[in-house]
């Protein structure tokens, strides 16, 4: 029991940090430019096709830092030449685009890399235990993508709260009209916030890639639960979304983790359902890729704000 | 200013009833005319059917975005759950006439989009009161959440649902109306046919009630309308109840056309062809789903004839169309039309040409690099059919064309700016 809580406590928090890696770049986008990114989880898809292609010529950890520089690259040319544009028939226009756009990313990934999952691993030193638990093995890999993430979030706060950049980004968040009569190029700002919140989905797709699976499906299970993320978290919150990720990614793998039925909960609880009926056989294992939705409709009801959101979205 | 807003009033009072008919005959016609032309044709009327289905989809859901300002991810769970009630219906009455009694033993088949168009209504009135609080960006996460968490149910109860393999009914059963026997697609034509045209007269309708007008005043200005005593989250309950049932009497037409349903079809990409139809066609003008719905339909079916990558060019047309024609090809239809009317037309051709032929380069010379792409990575065949003409990705030509369409295409496209700013 102990040795299932610890491995899914640890497996729950990667994932959770993933999840934040992917969501702190849309909350980014989301309230500086009022644009809910519906390609953001397309530019995670390609942050780990790019690194598995790069990777065959560089090497993994080369490829580490150029994917994110060659994704971020593109988002910042996909907000130059075809968000701002959009930008002038309002929300709804931005969101169709970006919805087109992660149409004609799923298509292309497919044509170019095929229809299957490529056989993009880490390096194999890497997949050594790290360290030894009640006789499981907890490898190298996950160390350090654990290890990438914080060093992210700790890059990301610097970045946000210490440099001049950051302070031009922040009072951008609420005051834009007001950063560019002080002189500043706002326009030139969101191109770089944008291709940055980009960057940031890929490296969650250079190291999550080896770990789930590099396949043309990659973007449409994960994108809608990004979604939820920023929604659960509070709309345009960064500390929001740090919770939610990490509820919902412990969620998620503790759902998986346990060995019971619908039945067994509802019973434990007092209620009486038939452990073979239609509900009551349902395992909580087969629930867990619902579990973000469930919390997000219930969030909706009960805090429509969302955790650490300020508004009402 | 005041002008224009009496001038198109007095205009409806004097030629309301005849020019007001003059669309429904011609698309009356056309519903009758079509199978005239594909007779014996079963392929035509195959797609004919998916088409009259689409059209009845994409406008219910033009219903929400287009009119109602609410952009929605989830608008297949009322496509499919509508589909579902129809096809549980459809076992029913095959059940009950084989036992000769009972209240379904009487209910033709015919009325299945009723049943699905019930259902539809029912799980919007039921799930849609938390998710109408707000529009925007809340509400299309909202909806995308909804879509996700159905279609994972869909999955988790097989008795309802039928798991990965769907349910399947037979059409051949109950009373027969009509001499209609539903054997073969045309036989089918004619009901698609009929509730085509009833579900969008009806959504026709439906704009022209004092709700149609609210869910507009809702989609341009909630804080006004909620000043002048009607609460927008009553008023976006009650397009979003309306909106799901027409989409659920889709989802019963599909049900009697296709005998199969899946769990696949409460999902996002459903949910996604609605949206692409709707915008496609342009979200401005009533009839725009409907232009967009036949255009997607026929994208989807012909090209992959053509090509793999068919799916790649829906997907370039629809950002093709957000960026450079928010309104549509609707939108462009309306715009040709206006122009005729006021005698505009002689003066604007030029420049509407000039732009037609700038983006048809644009568009070949991108679909001689997808092609020439394509062939890259697969390598399936030797060359590259645009066309009729071969392309070799080996070769420089291939890769000159594409450069010299594109830059012509851009050329032209700048000319034509500037003439149309001269002539403004």
């Amino acid at each position: 029991m102990l040795e299932l809580v610890i491995f899914s406590a640890l497996n729950g928090v990667l994932y959770g940090l993933l999840l934040f890696m992917l969501s702190s770049g849309l909350t980014l986008i989301f309230s500086m430019m009022g644009v809910l990114n519906f390609a953001h989880a397309s530019f995670y898809m390609l942050g780990a096709y790019f690194a598995y292609t790069l990777g065959m010529y560089t090497g993994f950890w080369p490829a580490l830092i150029l994917a994110p520089l060659l994704v971020g690259a593109l988002g910042a040319l996909v907000e130059r030449f075809g968000l701002r544009r959009v930008h002038a028939n309002g929300h709804v226009a931005e969101l169709l685009f970006t919805f087109g756009l992660a149409y004609v990313i799923d298509e292309l990934v497919q044509m170019i890399w095929g229809t299957v999952a490529v056989a993009y691993r880490e390096p194999s030193y890497m997949r050594e235990p790290l360290f030894t638990l009640f006789g499981t093995d907890y490898s190298i890999f996950r160390g350090v993508v654990i290890l990438i993430s914080i060093l992210m979030f700790i890059a990301l706060w610097y970045l946000l709260k210490k440099t001049r950049v950051g302070m031009m980004i922040r009072a951008a968040l609420t005051h834009g009209e007001m950063v560019g009569h002080l002189g500043h190029n706002v326009p030139r700002l969101f191109m770089g916030v944008f291709g940055f919140g980009c960057a940031l989905a890929a490296l969650a797709g250079v190291i999550g890639g080896p770990l789930l699976a590099t396949e043309p499906g990659m973007a449409a299970t994960l994108g809608p639960i990004v979604f939820v993320v920023v929604v659960v978290g509070g709309m345009g919150s960064l500390q929001g979304a740090f919770y939610a990720s990490l509820l919902i990614g412990l969620l998620q793998t503790f759902f998986v983790a346990i060995n019971a039925s619908l039945a067994d909960v509802f019973n434990a609880l007092g209620a009486n359902l038939d452990p073979y009926g239609e509900v009551g056989r349902i395992s909580l294992a087969t629930l867990a890729p619902m579990t973000p939705f469930i919390l997000l409709v219930l969030i909706l009801i009960f805090r429509p704000r969302g955790l650490m959101g300020e508004l009402e979205p | 200013m005041s002008q224009d807003i009496i001038a198109p009033m007095q205009r409806s009072k004097s030629r309301t009833s005849l020019r007001g008919l003059v669309p429904w005959v011609v698309f009356a016609a056309a519903l009758l005319l079509l199978p005239v032309f594909f007779s014996g044709n079963s392929t035509a009327f195959t797609l004919l059917n998916v088409i009259g289905i689409n059209i009845v989809f994409a406008l219910s859901y033009n219903m929400l975005l287009g009119q109602g300002g609410m952009l929605s991810f989830g608008h297949a769970v009322f496509f499919g759950l509508g589909s579902y009630a129809a096809m549980h219906a459809m076992i029913a009455i095959d059940e009950a006439s084989y036992a000769g009694e009972g209240f379904w033993a009487h209910v033709p088949v015919l009325g299945m989009p009723l049943v699905g168009m019930i259902a539809g209504g029912l799980v919007a009135l039921v799930l849609g009161w938390p998710f109408c609080r707000r529009a925007g960006t809340a509400f299309a996460m909202i909806t995308l959440g909804l879509g996700e968490m159905v279609a994972a149910a869909g999955q988790m109860f097989p008795s309802l649902f039928g798991g990965e393999a769907g349910i399947y009914g037979n059409r051949m059963v109950g009373p027969q109306w009509f001499g209609l026997e539903l054997a073969q697609s045309s036989d089918v034509y004619w009901f698609i046919a009929f509730w085509t045209f009833a579900a969008v007269f009806a959504m026709w309708a439906f704009t022209r009630t004092p709700l149609g007008r609210l869910s507009n005043a809702v989609r341009d200005n909630p804080d006004r309308l909620q000043f002048i005593g009607y609460p927008p989250r009553n008023v976006r309950f009650m397009i979003f109840i309306a909106s799901g049932a027409f989409g659920g009497l889709a989802g019963g037409m599909a049900a009697v056309n296709y005998e199969i349903i899946t769990p696949e079809a409460l999902g996002l990409i459903p949910s996604g062809l609605a949206l692409l139809m709707a915008a496609v066609g342009g979200l401005g003008v009533f009839y725009g789903p409907i232009v967009g719905a036949v255009v997607v339909t026929l994208m989807n079916s012909m090209l992959s004839d053509y090509t793999d990558a068919s799916i790649l060019y829906v997907g370039l047309v629809f950002l093709a169309i957000v960026m450079f024609a928010p309104r549509g090809l609707g939108g462009g239809i309306e715009q040709v039309r206006v122009a005729w009317r006021e005698g505009e037309l002689g003066q604007r051709l030029p420049g509407w040409l000039s732009g037609a032929l700038a983006v048809g380069m644009i568009i070949v010379g991108l679909v001689v690099l997808v092609e020439l792409t394509f062939q890259i990575t697969h390598g399936d065949d030797e060359f590259a059919h645009v066309f009729g003409v071969d392309f070799d990705a080996a070769s420089l030509w291939g890769w000159l064309t594409v450069v010299v369409l594109l830059v012509a295409g851009g050329l032209i496209k700048r000319a034509t700016n500037k003439l149309r700013e001269g002539q403004e």
